[in-house]
């Protein structure tokens, strides 16, 4: 099995893929969070005409198809910020127009080009040479070190973008550089992934991880790893099956993500057989609701009438009889739930 | 720049209103929803900004913002026209419903967070001094026991009161909030109300767009309604009251009536003759 690695090409293939399986998730999570999932599919449609581009003028294809799919990025947020109802309408024209150009001129590809549009549309790991691993390197680069410095923000503005203009964060230069990542994502995802496959490996990961976190930061976390695990995993096992490498890989992170979820649905039916739910009351507790604040691993227990209250969703669990003084408090805090109402 | 002495006793005679509308219109594209406002709101002042549903008020806040077109007339922010303040963060902005995309889970933190974000410039990052103002938001709020708690899972009073916290760790000038109350039981209510009460004490103005006065009505200095796009109240809490009184007496007594009739009938019944319970009312 270890053979793999001495092999050239899948030397540079498992490099490739293990930026792709790092910086996917990572720009995916925010388009997730705008609801804008699909859209690096349509810029792998925009590429397609930038590789064809490529081919026929003798240029490098990754770099033309990077131009044509960071144009499209662009126009795209313009298109958005101007808010026509007919957005959606537009995003359609520029992403067939892109797929249906590169067919097109792919045709025209002069002979002995490596045209093979099958290894474009769904990754092959023959296609990638060292040159394009350089450039794949350079670009997840930049892209980690943007999202480093602008995470916050691009966080805040897919979070809530009417807050985020109302307070003047710069709303559409954070949307074209989250839309220009994409772009360049796509680019670096296009030899292993595939153009059509690449949004899955943005969107699938993150879809996984939002069942087993609990914050943003966790969410990313897991998000990576299953995107990594995927990419990494995808390729390796691509090899002894002769399988196209971009689908094996998106079918092993849907994997990932139907296991996740089904173990998660178990946890979850085991737990809410244990958890055991408090009597309902409207007093809310909190730090100056006057019951006693007991910490309690990684949540705050508030002291009711000699038991634990922790608050879960919409209500509160019970966590316990107090052990210290659940007996000897006869002068408890009972009747505390009256100060709701001061 | 009109400097007329407010009635309200906390408001602070600063010549400079912290916003001030005169002849103002704001709507979408070329169409007005809201014309001819004029509004000074001085420092201090806790103004609600009173309606009903479709009466324009959404849109006047959303017009001081800068959220939509400024049609006409002025907007003063903190003396500056609006347009050319630059320190927008300077008004906290507190929308409606928690209009937070909820396709990622995040907590209550990390959203308080993004509100430091315009204190940041353009490519800062949180130091430990954010970090504190953001503790402090929530603290403020009531809510540093829920900091790493997932913001889906709060109630919607809870998810109001991250929202004001989120505007907070901007350190604003004044809070602009849209129906803080709605859509929050009474509970609840009270609790936002104590969290606004506190903030008040520290000093911040606020203006309140709501159409109903409930819980936060202990809270103000100032109302002004908006109906029909225009504004058609605008004076302190006590004139407001009387008038709604003086409007609502007709209602009272018709219901008055009804009940001394129903009284004069239960009073006719007892004094049959083997009544005994009327001689102790007797």
């Amino acid at each position: 099995m270890l053979e793999i690695l001495t092999t050239d090409f899948m030397q540079r293939a498992l490099i490739a893929a293990l930026l792709v399986g790092l910086v996917a998730p990572m720009v995916g999570i925010f388009l997730v969070q705008r609801r804008l999932s699909l859209i690096g599919d349509g810029m792998g449609h925009v590429a397609l005409a930038g590789v064809a581009i490529g081919l026929v003028t003798g240029l490098e294809p990754v770099l033309t198809a990077l131009a044509g799919a960071v144009l499209a990025a662009v126009a795209i947020e313009l298109l958005r910020a101007r808010g026509r109802t007919n957005a959606d309408v537009a995003l359609g024209v520029i992403f067939y127009g892109g797929i249906a150009a590169g067919v097109v001129i792919i045709s025209k590809a002069p002979e002995g080009t490596p045209a093979n549009l099958v290894s474009y549309l769904f990754g092959s790991i023959l296609t990638t040479r060292t040159s394009d691993v350089w450039v794949f390197l350079v670009l997840a680069l930049v892209i980690m070190g943007t999202l480093w410095v602008l995470w916050p923000r691009l966080f805040a503005v897919a979070n809530d973008e009417e807050y985020a203009r109302a307070v003047g964060l710069p709303v559409l230069p954070l949307n074209i550089v989250l839309a220009v990542l994409t772009a360049t994502t796509v680019v670096v995802a296009m030899r292993v992934v595939g153009l059509l496959l690449i949004s899955a490996l943005m969107i699938v990961p993150n879809a996984a991880g939002q069942l087993l976190a609990r914050s943003f930061t966790s969410g990313l976390r897991w998000a990576v790893a299953i995107g990594l695990v995927s990419a990494v995993g995808g390729v390796f096992v691509s090899y002894p099956l002769d399988t196209p490498s971009g689908g094996t890989i998106v079918v092993l992170a849907v994997l990932i993500y139907i296991v996740t979820a089904v173990s998660m649905a178990v946890v979850g039916r085991l737990r809410q057989r244990r958890h055991e739910v408090a009597e309902s009351h409207e007093h809310e507790h909190g730090p100056e609701c006057g019951h006693e604040a007991i910490p309690h691993g990684d949540h705050v227990d508030y002291l009711h009438d000699g038991h634990r209250h922790a608050a879960h969703q919409g209500h509160y669990d019970e966590h316990g009889a107090d052990e210290y003084g659940a007996l000897s408090r006869d002068d408890g805090p009972t009747g505390q739930d009256e100060e709701v109402s001061t | 720049m009109s400097a007329a002495p407010r009635s309200a006793s906390r408001a602070d005679p600063s010549p400079v209103p912290v916003i001030e509308l005169r002849g103002a219109a704001f709507g979408y594209g070329e169409h007005a929803v809201v014309t001819d406002v004029t509004l000074p709101v001085h420092r201090g002042e806790i103004v609600a900004v009173l309606g009903p549903n479709g009466s324009g008020k959404s849109t006047l806040m959303k017009g001081i913002l800068g959220l939509n077109e400024h049609l006409a007339g002025t907007v003063r922010l903190f003396g500056e026209p609006a347009d050319e303040l630059r320190d927008r963060a300077r008004v906290g902005y507190v929308p409606q419903r928690h209009t937070l995309s909820s396709s990622i889970r995040s907590t209550a933190e990390e959203i308080v967070a993004t509100g430091r974000l315009p204190r940041l410039g353009w490519l800062g990052r949180p130091k430990a001094t954010d970090r504190q103002v953001v503790a402090r938001a929530l603290e403020l709020v009531g809510l540093s026991d829920r900091a790493a708690t997932e913001v889906a899972t709060l109630s919607g009073g809870q998810q109001r009161r991250v929202l004001i916290a989120r505007a907070l760790a901007g350190q604003p000038d004044v809070l602009v909030m849209d129906e803080p109350t709605a859509g929050v039981d009474v509970a609840s209510q009270h609790v936002l109300a104590d969290v606004l009460a506190r903030l008040v004490a520290r000093g911040v103005t606020m203006l309140i767009v709501t159409h109903e006065l409930g819980a936060l009505e202990r809270l103000l200095t100032r109302i002004v309604v908006v109906d029909g796009g225009r504004v058609t109240f605008d004076g302190p809490p006590r004139r407001f009251a009387a008038r709604r009184r003086a409007r609502d007496h007709a209602h009272d007594t018709h219901r008055h009536d009804s009940e001394l009739a129903a009284g004069d009938t239960a009073a006719v019944v007892p004094h049959g003759p083997a009544d005994r319970s009327g001689q102790a009312h007797a």
